[in-house]
């Protein structure tokens, strides 16, 4: 067993059994199902945005070389410079280079997932350099010391009286229950932090190649300052962000809003066009975009699951799971949490180390129903178990299932075979059998009946 | 028409009370049914643990089995989904893709052949209690079944059909997923189970066995007053 299976099924069992936090994850997204559908309503057709959207991912990522270049093109037309970078490492190298060619000291950043992915943070700090996280949730785990939660909310976990604590401790305020007067405090505490930053690093929602532009999607404002305060503003993005047009974030825009937070559109919507030009007031001196790899031009080698690209990280896949719903998001031990997380880690990051993720699904498909850019999620987790079987066959597995199809196989063996197990089931159930004890320990099996249906077809047909 | 049974495995083993009140149903409305007798399993947990060469065995085996049949019709979601949806994924590209993609047009879920095929939503059944219903995730989201079995449990005689919270949400049995992350599944149990007995229904009734089998052992365990149903079982109820 891999060791990512080991932790998972260490703290899925943990959480699975803590009825008072599932609940309090539950409540945390019972408003947003009935905003989604409120928002929905408003669309003319629900179905056919999501078509659009799924188009216009589907067009740039199955012409990804030709899209990013044009990208690109116009981003250093506009004055950015672009860094490639191939993995991880050479994404923090190059961020770190930056960083020291400016003589920076400090670096304020907004919600980045792609941050999260690279584990940058960990990278500056042990470089010297102070990082402050200013999205509020993801403020409130970088001083928790905890990844995030789920990748849209990052401490929807977190109960409020564990936040004004949190405050306390770290910030010396007094405590509240007020989330206005806790937004406030962490508000003032970050405001001089944008002013004293040298660089400002973001993320980035879409890169529009027509314009050379970046869009970034934020509710609260602090992605706006991170760009523009700062001398040096530095974006990490995926390379699989890109869309062709300006065009696609008419509908782009509005489906991440709803459905990933039930939102008609996000507060803050912002097209990035380079730095600070002659005669503009404000905007960072240098602006870079590092375009990250990592593994993504695997998925894209794939043409079975290449529409995972597609992903807008709406989180919507993961609002209506209900597998992440009863383990959280940290269970997971990844970037990227719940279906989508599910389906792309083993491509990121190693299918023999991830595929328990893959497994550990009932396949319901509410994931991709509620898929905005429909990616076929819950049919992804079944070719990656397919793959894993391939790639790397566990015994118990080739037993069992070679087995099984030898019953199958001969209608007589499987008759003959039923009728032992009819027969001596009620021992069976009491001894320690592995997946059949672990099934009766929460639930009970019917009274296995005298005849099968055959016998009793064969009977009443003789 | 003749309608020829598919009866998933463990049907036919634990519970073989589904599979003739399916036919009796559709005998009633004056179909003939056969049952082919080499019929064993669709090859679904195979499938599902990604064992695709096991089960595309399976799948061969099936189409042997059902050739030449008008219709096949069987009492679950999850397997007629299985013959409709993942047979042409799994013979795809092979010699059998035609064949399969012939019997996935031949198959029905036995509410949605009552309704959509036959156009029937009342079979004449009586059952005089309140029951809600849980919509398995294969006939919701494989084969889009929402409204059939409401439609024909609304016209049963004396039924009240009550709905759930929690309404579209799994109820975690997943096949082999039950047994395999059995902490996952019973938290997921707990709240779909929860939330049918919350209704006071006498009986949760759905389409598919399988999540009868995990709602009903454990309403079982947890000694709820409400007993899993299949839906068959309610309309051959005429008495």
């Amino acid at each position: 067993m891999s060791d990512s299976k080991a932790i998972f099924l260490k703290d899925a069992t943990v959480n699975a059994a803590d009825g008072d936090q599932r609940a309090f994850i539950r409540k945390a997204l019972g408003g947003y199902y009935v905003n989604r559908d409120l928002q929905k309503a408003r669309y003319r057709d629900w179905e056919r945005a999501r078509d659009a959207a799924s188009l216009a991912k589907w067009s740039a990522v199955n012409d990804l070389a030709n899209v990013l270049e044009k990208f690109t093109a116009n981003f250093e037309r506009n004055g950015g410079v672009v860094h490639w970078a191939r993995d991880a490492a050479e994404a923090r190298a190059i961020i770190l280079k930056i960083a020291k060619d400016a003589d920076a000291k400090a670096i304020v950043k907004s919600k980045c997932m792609t941050s999260e992915e690279i584990h940058l943070n960990e990278a500056l700090e042990k470089a010297g350099y102070g990082v402050v996280e200013s999205d509020l949730g993801e403020f409130i785990q970088q001083l928790r010391g905890e990844a995030p939660y789920h990748f849209v909310f990052p401490c929807m976990h977190v109960k409020r009286e564990a936040i004004s604590e949190l405050f306390t401790k770290h910030l010396g305020t007094a405590p509240t229950d007020s989330p206005e007067e806790l937004t406030m405090i962490a508000r003032r505490h970050l405001r001089q932090l944008y002013v004293d930053a040298d660089i400002g690093i973001t993320g980035a929602n879409f890169l529009v190649a027509e314009t050379g532009q970046i869009s970034i999607t934020e509710n609260e404002g602090n992605a706006r300052l991170t760009a523009a305060l700062p001398r040096i503003h530095i974006a990490l993005s995926g390379i699989e962000k890109v869309v062709s047009h300006l065009d696609d974030l008419s509908v782009l825009l509005p489906m991440l809003a709803t459905a990933g937070a039930g939102q008609p559109m996000t507060c803050y919507n912002t097209l990035y066009s380079g730095p600070r030009k002659k005669g503009e007031c404000d905007g960072p001196e240098e602006f870079h975009l590092v375009l990250l790899d990592n593994a993504r031009t695997r998925l894209l080698a794939d043409p079975e699951q290449r529409d995972a690209l597609h992903c807008i990280r709406c989180g919507a896949c993961l609002n209506v799971c209900p597998i992440f719903k009863n383990i959280g998001g940290l269970a997971y031990g990844t970037t990227y949490q719940g279906p989508i997380g599910s389906v792309i880690t083993p491509h990121l990051r190693g299918l023999k180390q991830w595929n328990h993720l893959s497994g550990a699904s009932s396949l319901c498909g509410a994931c991709t129903d509620a898929c905005p850019v429909r990616i076929d999620l819950h049919h992804h987790l079944l070719h990656n178990r397919r793959n894993a079987a391939k790639e790397s066959p566990t015994l118990f597995d080739r037993v069992f299932h070679h087995g099984f199809n030898f019953v199958i196989k001969r209608p007589w063996l499987f008759a003959t075979g039923g009728r032992i197990f009819r027969a001596t089931l009620p021992l069976l159930q009491k001894l320690p059998l592995p997946y059949m004890g672990a099934w009766m320990k929460t639930r009970d099996l019917p009274k296995a009946p005298a005849s099968s249906f055959r016998d009793q077809w064969k009977n009443d047909h003789a | 028409m003749r309608i020829s049974l598919f009866v998933p495995c463990f049907v036919d083993q634990l519970t073989p009370q589904v599979g003739l009140a399916t036919a009796k149903v559709l005998k009633r409305l004056g179909h003939e049914v056969d049952f082919r007798s080499a019929q064993t399993c669709c090859g679904q947990p195979s499938f599902n643990s990604g064992q695709w060469d096991v089960a595309r065995e399976a799948a061969i085996r099936a189409l042997g089995v059902f050739r030449g049949a008008d219709v096949v019709v069987g009492p679950s979601g999850s397997c007629v989904a299985m013959m409709r949806n993942f047979y042409p994924e799994l013979l795809k590209g092979t010699p059998h893709a035609a064949e399969a993609d012939d019997l996935a047009s031949r198959t029905f879920e036995f509410s949605e052949f009552l309704v959509k095929k036959l156009g029937v939503t009342d079979v004449g059944a009586k059952f005089a209690k309140k029951v809600t219903y849980h919509d398995g995730c294969h006939a919701l989201r494989e084969l889009r079944l929402k409204e059939e079995p409401r439609q024909l449990l609304r016209a049963v005689k004396g039924l009240e059909l009550i709905e759930s919270e929690e309404g579209e949400t799994c109820c975690g049995f997943g096949g082999l997923f039950s047994a395999k992350f059995p902490m996952i599944s019973t938290a997921m149990v707990q709240v779909k189970g929860g939330a049918l007995a919350r209704t006071g229904a006498d009986y949760v009734v759905s389409s598919d066995p399988s999540c009868l089998l995990q709602i009903g052992g454990w309403l079982s365990r947890e000694g709820k007053p409400i007993l899993p149903l299949h839906i068959a079982e309610v309309l051959a109820n005429d008495a």
